[in-house]
């Protein structure tokens, strides 16, 4: 019996542990990031980093400016949310309301293997077919820019958005669609005026996680954005975004230069935080 | 006085399986026809068919005639949003949508076009004190419809139907979720509405059916065994089956 005792004990232990991983491993980044990203925003002083235009990391003297970045960031994910949201929205609509049940299955396995795809692969389709698409249609100098990234990050996102958005609109109890079809709505009234509202914040959710998709991407954006630290003033703008800043220069960085990167991946780091609690917020909102 | 619905030799099938049989019935404007049964008798079913919502099933064929004010409801050019319009439906699980108590009862004006706010107001009130309930909500009409009693919630989903303005409402055994006080107050506002309106209903409750209505019918297996004054039904049932029933025999 107290062998039985002590075996559950150490059984439970051992879960816990596990368990603590997980948690440990998010404590040590954080605290890792942390110390090592303040230093070089005290040193570059935080108003000249956070808002500096400039980022030269290699001139003579160096700047170390990211609004650049910062702004790319904001922007491409903006972008991605605005193409996204509205396709991912109405395809999930679509698929949870409309398609028949032979339809819906075969539509979201189709979105599945879409978030299966490696983001390298994203990268390379939009080198090779977005970025000369571009360049064609708009007639620019170099198709590797701001709207090859959106479009890249808008298709990357549509997964998330549109499995998020169908299972909050699959969870809307139908009473509530037979009540509105009973007061003479038609299907397509009843979807806009009884179902999504009933789901809004899980919609909510699922355009939140899109942006934290969007924010965090590096390898397909670093393929196709230009990668140039300029300031994104035109969709056709060669831009750099906070996650291929880091990617980029970590390999040949040193001091000062090296530091003023784990600062932006700090940056970075605060904008996925706040990201996720707004996540959570609206996933407690969904299950009350 | 004719009636407002017929119905001629209407069957229905789920697939394969015949769920109402050669149904015949005339349901008189401003009363109040009952339809009981055992479980599984098709007499839900047959509600259903009368505002089309079974037409949401698939696989469902109907076949038959069926008439509201003399026309075919099934005929091509009739416009089934209209048609629940005039034929209302409360259903048997109070199912008010998660806004507010006002915007609940507007839902139905606002779905057929109607803006004006103080027109709107003027409906919501009406209805609200149509369906007994707007003494209990007048002063949190901005409040979720949730938030209500099962009682409070299934007399707003009657205003909801009121609010359209409807010549006749459909109840889907409209107290079975209800507790008894409840169900009381349901069963006084459905006599008082037998004024304006033309109500079928379907309750489990035989008791219900001696109460309220002022026919009734009785199906079994998807049959409608008899139809009568309900007076009649329970004093000198006409069908051995009925009788079998009522004195609860079997059911």
């Amino acid at each position: 019996m107290k062998k039985n005792q002590f075996l559950e004990n150490f059984i439970h232990g051992i879960f816990l542990l596990l368990g603590l991983i997980t948690v440990g491993c998010v404590l040590l980044i954080t605290m890792y990031l942390v110390i090592s990203g303040i230093p070089a925003i005290c040193k570059i002083g935080p108003i000249n980093f956070l808002f500096g235009t400039e980022w030269a990391s290699t001139a003579k003297e160096a700047k170390y400016g990211i609004l650049p970045f910062i702004l790319t960031s904001i922007f491409g994910t903006a972008g991605a949310i605005v193409i996204g949201v509205p396709v991912g929205f109405m395809t999930a609509v679509y698929l949870s309301k409309l398609a028949c049940p032979k339809v819906k299955s075969a539509m979201q396995s189709v979105v599945s293997l879409l978030a299966g795809i490696p983001s390298v692969v994203f990268g390379l389709v939009g080198m090779l077919v977005l970025v000369p698409g571009i360049r064609k249609v708009f007639q620019v100098p170099d198709g590797a820019g701001l709207l090859a990234a959106i479009i890249v990050l808008a298709i990357m996102i549509l997964p998330s958005i549109i499995k998020m958005s169908v299972t909050a609109l699959d969870a809307v109890p139908k009473e509530y669609e037979d009540a509105s079809l009973a007061l003479g709505a038609t299907p397509v009234e009843t979807y806009f005026r009884v179902s999504v509202p009933a789901a809004k914040s899980g919609i909510a959710a699922a355009v939140v996680l899109g942006v934290g998709r969007a924010i965090g991407e590096a390898m397909a954006v670093m393929m196709v954005a230009g990668n140039a630290p300029n300031m994104p003033n035109s969709l056709f703008q060669s831009v750099r975004f906070l996650t291929t800043a880091v990617a980029g220069e970590m390999s040949y960085s040193s001091g000062l230069q090296q530091q003023a990167l784990f600062s932006i991946a700090l940056v970075l780091f605060l904008f996925i935080m706040f990201i996720n609690a707004a996540l959570n917020f609206f996933l407690k909102r969904e299950k009350e | 006085m004719s009636s407002i619905i017929s119905v001629k030799d209407m069957c229905l099938w789920y697939g394969e399986h015949q769920a109402l049989k050669n149904v015949n019935i005339e349901i008189m404007p401003k009363s109040i026809t009952a339809f009981i049964g055992p479980s599984g008798c098709g007499k839900s079913t047959f509600l259903k068919t009368l505002n089309r919502m079974n037409d949401l099933i698939p696989g469902v064929k109907i076949t038959g005639d069926v008439r509201y004010e003399g026309t075919d409801i099934f005929a091509k050019e009739v416009d089934v949003n209209n048609l629940r319009k005039e034929i209302g439906m409360v259903f048997q699980k109070p199912n008010p949508f998660p806004m507010s108590i006002y915007d609940n009862v507007a839902y139905g004006p606002r779905t057929h076009g109607i803006t004006n706010k103080v027109k709107l107001d003027e409906i919501v009130e009406r209805a609200l004190r149509d369906a007994a309930i707007w003494d209990e909500v007048k002063d949190r009409l901005k409040k979720n419809a949730l938030g209500m009693s099962g009682g409070q919630q299934q007399r707003l989903c009657i205003a909801r139907a009121l609010a359209v303005q409807p010549k006749v409402l459909l109840m889907d055994e409209p107290t079975s979720a209800l507790d008894p006080i409840s169900t009381s107050r349901i069963e006084e506002l459905v006599m008082e509405l037998k004024e304006n309106y033309t109500i079928v209903m379907v309750t489990h409750n035989m008791q219900q059916a001696v109460r309220v209505s002022d026919y009734t019918a009785f199906f079994l297996l998807g049959e409608l065994v008899e139809f009568d004054k309900t007076d009649n039904i329970f004093s000198t049932p006409g069908d051995k089956r009925t009788e079998d029933y009522i004195t609860g025999r079997f059911g």
